[in-house]
């Protein structure tokens, strides 16, 4: 991995000082302070009507209510997201021709492809960092559930750092970062709702479908489940397209 | 230093270079000269591990620049054409994003960035985005990040291209200053440039190497011979025959551009012109023009990539 942490600083540094970072972390905060704001308002409303009946209130739990959506509203958001955030990482460099740099330098291609998507999920990171605020008022004042706190955060980093492995490689395989979100939007959203359609594919590939569905396997973190299952889809995403990208870099070298 | 096997480069079908063979020895500095498109770029980014040969090898201080690529790249200091620089980040920022990715250890670091701007003038522009720099100085910039961690061969891909007279001659002495304890590779379809610079220059045109020799050697070699250029006004059947009988005339060429143009290739070691003179007044209607053409290294270059390569030229008389 020679050469990561230069990469890595330098994409960081790229990251911060453009303007698509703010903008992106402007809109990510506002919709999901709106959201969390709403969903609290309908945990109001509904604790209200409760009232009336004790033993169906002893049931429900502020916790597992606010986060479940809260936290399957944050991915609904990062799924538009995350291609603005990688979009420029190898695009910029096809078009400007700084790649002739990157690949001339003692800079092993993997470190390269993994500091970029690092420095993309380090910036994610922050995003999240973002909607704790509003999380910890809700701790402070309830009873605080941990666990599902923790692995809902978990399981959203995760889901993160796979949509921006997905933008990583779409922004290795065109010099436009606009093709690049587009492409990025597009394959999340099939496979966002790629789950819904196990009905219409009959058993067998319906499995499959839903499977491949991100929505699917983040459903247990927002419960609170760290199921390994879900780890290893996640994690296994991640690498397969960090690897398609360092592939689709070797194919540019030979191509010339 | 550089070594050069039978390098081959197909772009799909099309073959940018067919098995170019050269050496540079240690502490050379070499000109690679060739007209655009001759298949420079793609040489150069062979070398410097940009991209590997379709076939062929290309070794660097021994090292092969596939297997041991990472070796490679960290003893050449290369200036791509055009000079790509990352234009969002100031100079000084870049530099040290550069002198990381080259491996200069962190304590070090911004010494080693310090020297590189001092030695490129770049002092009073260090803190400015690169974006905002002229020409010129981006130039500077694209030199300065090839000289961090002091590399043994450094590789130039048209480092003055674009640029205006005084700042190419800046650019040529900071060569110069840098020629001590290096192998320079310097690309360029300037010539006077090269003959100034290198001691030994390499002709490639269309994806073929065509001459290897010193600048001066070039001159010379092309110089036995002279050429005359003459105009007379209406010359009589016989008057070719006439001339190449004249002691020292080796080769008589009617112009195409003219009825009565002619180009006269003669020995070096005779004068002919009076003798042409005489002829062009009995037999030629009047002598309009003579004079004696000086080979410029631009001619032996223009000679050497036009269709007919000069030794078949020379097999044919």
């Amino acid at each position: 991995m020679k050469g990561f942490l230069a990469v890595y600083r330098k994409e960081l540094y790229g990251i911060f000082a453009s303007p698509i970072f703010y903008a992106v972390a402007f809109i990510f905060l506002v919709i999901s302070g709106i959201f969390f704001y709403l969903i609290l308002d309908y945990f109001n409303n509904l604790s209200f009507e409760l009232a009336r009946n004790p033993m169906l209130a002893e049931q429900v739990n502020v916790m597992e209510i606010v986060l479940r959506s809260f936290f399957l509203n944050l991915s609904f958001i990062f799924l538009f997201l995350a291609p603005m955030l990688t979009m420029r990482l190898y695009a910029e460099e096809r078009k400007s021709g700084t790649l002739e740099l990157l690949f001339t330098y003692p800079v092993t291609d993997m470190a390269a492809v993994f500091a970029k998507w690092a420095a993309s999920a380090t910036a994610f990171l922050m995003l999240l960092a973002g909607t704790l605020p509003g999380i910890l008022a809700l701790a402070l004042t309830t009873a605080p559930a941990w666990k599902p706190i923790l692995s809902g955060y978990l399981g959203a980093f995760l889901l993160g750092c796979a949509f921006l492995s997905l933008g990583t490689f779409t922004s290795s395989i065109t010099q436009n970062q606009i093709v690049a979100a587009v492409l990025a939007f597009g394959l999340l959203l099939v496979l966002w709702f790629v789950g819904e359609g196990k009905t219409i594919f009959g058993p067998t590939l319906g499995g499959i479908a839903e499977y491949l569905s991100v929505t699917k396997h983040f459903e247990s973190f927002s419960k609170g489940v760290l199921d390994s299952r879900d780890l290893l889809y996640y994690v296994l995403f991640t690498v397969l397209f960090l690897f398609l990208t360092l592939r689709q870099m070797s194919s540019y070298r030979w191509r010339g | 230093m550089i070594e050069a096997e039978g390098l081959t480069k197909f772009y799909g079908p099309i073959g940018a270079i067919r098995n170019v063979n050269f050496q540079i020895e240690k502490g050379e500095v070499v000109g690679f000269l060739g007209p655009n498109g001759a298949g420079k770029s793609t040489t150069i980014r062979i070398l410097t591990c940009y991209m590997p040969p379709s076939l062929g090898r290309a070794r660097v201080d021994g090292l092969d620049c596939l297997e041991d690529s990472l070796k490679v790249r960290q003893i050449i200091g290369y200036l791509p054409e055009n000079v790509p620089l990352y234009r969002d980040l100031t100079v000084r920022r870049f530099l040290r994003f550069a002198a990381g990715a080259k491996g200069v250890p962190g304590r070090n670091a911004e010494k080693e960035v310090n020297r590189v701007i001092g030695v490129c003038g770049l002092d009073k522009n260090a803190n400015r985005i690169i974006r905002h720099l002229s020409k010129g100085y981006r130039q500077r910039v694209g030199l300065a990040q090839a000289l961090l961690n002091d590399p043994s061969v450094l590789v130039l891909d048209e480092p003055t291209i674009g640029l205006d007279p005084t700042q190419i001659i800046e650019i040529r002495r900071l060569v110069q200053e840098l020629r001590e304890n290096r192998t320079i590779l310097l690309s360029s379809h300037i010539l006077p440039e090269v003959a100034q610079i290198c001691q030994r220059v390499i002709i490639i045109n269309k994806g073929e190497i065509v001459a290897t020799d010193t600048p001066a050697n070039l001159t010379s070699q092309l110089q036995k011979t002279g050429k005359i250029l003459l105009e007379v006004s209406t010359p009589s059947p016989d008057f070719v025959s006439s001339l190449e009988r004249i002691g020292g005339v080796r080769k008589v060429e009617l112009q195409t551009n003219g009825a009565s143009r002619f180009e006269i290739e003669t020995d070096r070691s005779k004068d002919v012109r009076p003798e042409i003179a005489r002829l062009a007044v009995e037999k030629g209607g009047g002598l309009l023009e003579l004079r004696s053409v000086q080979l410029s290294l631009e001619d032996i270059f223009v000679q050497l990539v036009t269709e007919e390569p000069p030794q078949q030229e020379v097999s044919e008389s």
